[in-house]
């Protein structure tokens, strides 16, 4: 599975991620469903650090479509809010 | 497929397959790609160049600025050893006023240059991916036929796309960051042409509008403890001056009881 993290890289993630990147996704929508911007930052930033960190980065030059996107790590509470519906990031 | 992921793929994927329906004929759409790639990465550049013209405006502000610091200091400094001083609360009123825009300043560079290298990062890489392009659509042209080019054209050119549109939000966010600056930095450049952070012994008697607002911007506290050690500095003690024996009220058995009385008046006065 490609993953983007807009404004930065590509990374090939292994399908094994699938569970725990949708945890952290889900655990991101708790908080803008919530409507309070308490941890938002950290829940957000979890979810970057663990794709950056599972994942090994394609190269500049590789041209393969994401799978999935993600919205770039400086996302303020209020454009995550427009974002999410409340669905999990891997689509059923 | 929505969610937060789910919903920029979406968009992103709408947009790439928009370039796409451009062009039925295979090396038509992959002259049609490579031309739009190209477009995007000039823009990319001018965003940049956007970026840069912004940040050496508030540069030069920041000049103007600490310029105008050093000169409402010195002018505090002489209203205050001669006695007058009004005008040299106004003067650090003033400079007050400079230092937090000055701070301000500071912030709004240092969010530019991170919106720099963020593009720059940005041109790097979709640089990159239209080199593969290029490569690829040329290989792509002299070895498929035309059916199997299609997929493969639709393969590259959705790589390419993609990192297209991700440029795209990259510079909108930098455009949106970079136009609130500017309508900061015209606000500040107004107060500078309005002669607020200009020679104060230029000023007329009487208390004028841009007085009253820089009185409120300005932290007064601030002002207050400057003030008391700018007179402690240039050795007012001595000078006997009625506001220098105002600044020495909190020291112990110094101008008997009445200067407490005579320190809070005079930061109130207008």
């Amino acid at each position: 599975m490609i993953v983007r993290i807009s404004g930065e890289d590509q990374y090939l993630l292994p399908d094994s991620a699938s569970e725990r990147l949708n945890e952290l996704e889900n655990a991101v929508v708790a908080i803008v469903d919530g409507g309070r911007e308490d941890g938002f930052a950290d829940a957000y930033n979890a979810l970057l650090d663990f794709v950056r960190a599972t994942g090994a980065r394609l190269e500049d030059s590789e041209l393969e479509s994401s799978d999935l996107i993600l919205p770039p790590a400086d996302l303020t509470f209020e454009e995550a809010g427009r974002e999410f519906t409340g669905e999990g990031l891997i689509p059923d | 497929m929505a969610g937060l992921t789910g919903r920029m793929s979406t968009v992103i994927k709408a947009k790439v397959s928009k370039l796409m329906d451009r062009a039925e004929d295979p090396a038509e759409t992959l002259d049609y790609s490579y031309q739009k790639q190209v477009e995007q990465l000039q823009n990319v550049k001018k965003g940049i160049a956007d970026v840069v013209t912004a940040k050496k405006r508030l540069q030069m502000q920041e000049t103007s600025l600490q310029q105008n610091v050093v000169k409402l200091d010195t002018q505090a400094r002489q209203a205050l050893s001669s006695g007058q001083e009004d005008l040299a609360r106004t003067a650090l009123e003033r400079k007050n006023v400079a230092q937090t825009e000055l701070q301000s300043l500071d912030g709004q560079v240092t969010e530019l240059e991170e919106q720099q290298q963020k593009l720059t990062d940005s041109e790097q890489k979709l640089r990159a991916k239209i080199e593969a392009f290029r490569t690829k659509k040329e290989v792509i042209k002299a070895q498929y036929s035309a059916a199997e080019a299609q997929v493969r054209i639709s393969e590259a050119a959705t790589g390419v796309g993609e990192q297209m549109a991700d440029v795209g939000l990259a510079m909108q966010r930098a455009v949106d960051k970079t136009e609130n600056m500017k309508a900061r930095a015209d606000a500040v450049s107004e107060l500078e042409a309005a002669g607020t952070f200009d020679d104060i012994t230029a000023l007329g008697s009487g208390e004028d509008d841009i007085d009253r607002q820089l009185k409120q911007l300005s932290s007064q506290p601030a002002v207050d403890d400057e003030l008391a050690k700018m007179k402690g500095e240039i050795g007012m003690g001595d000078s006997a001056s009625p506001a220098a024996l105002a600044t020495k009220a909190q020291a112990p058995g110094e101008g008997g009881g009445e200067p407490s009385d005579k320190t809070p008046s005079e930061g109130g006065k207008t």
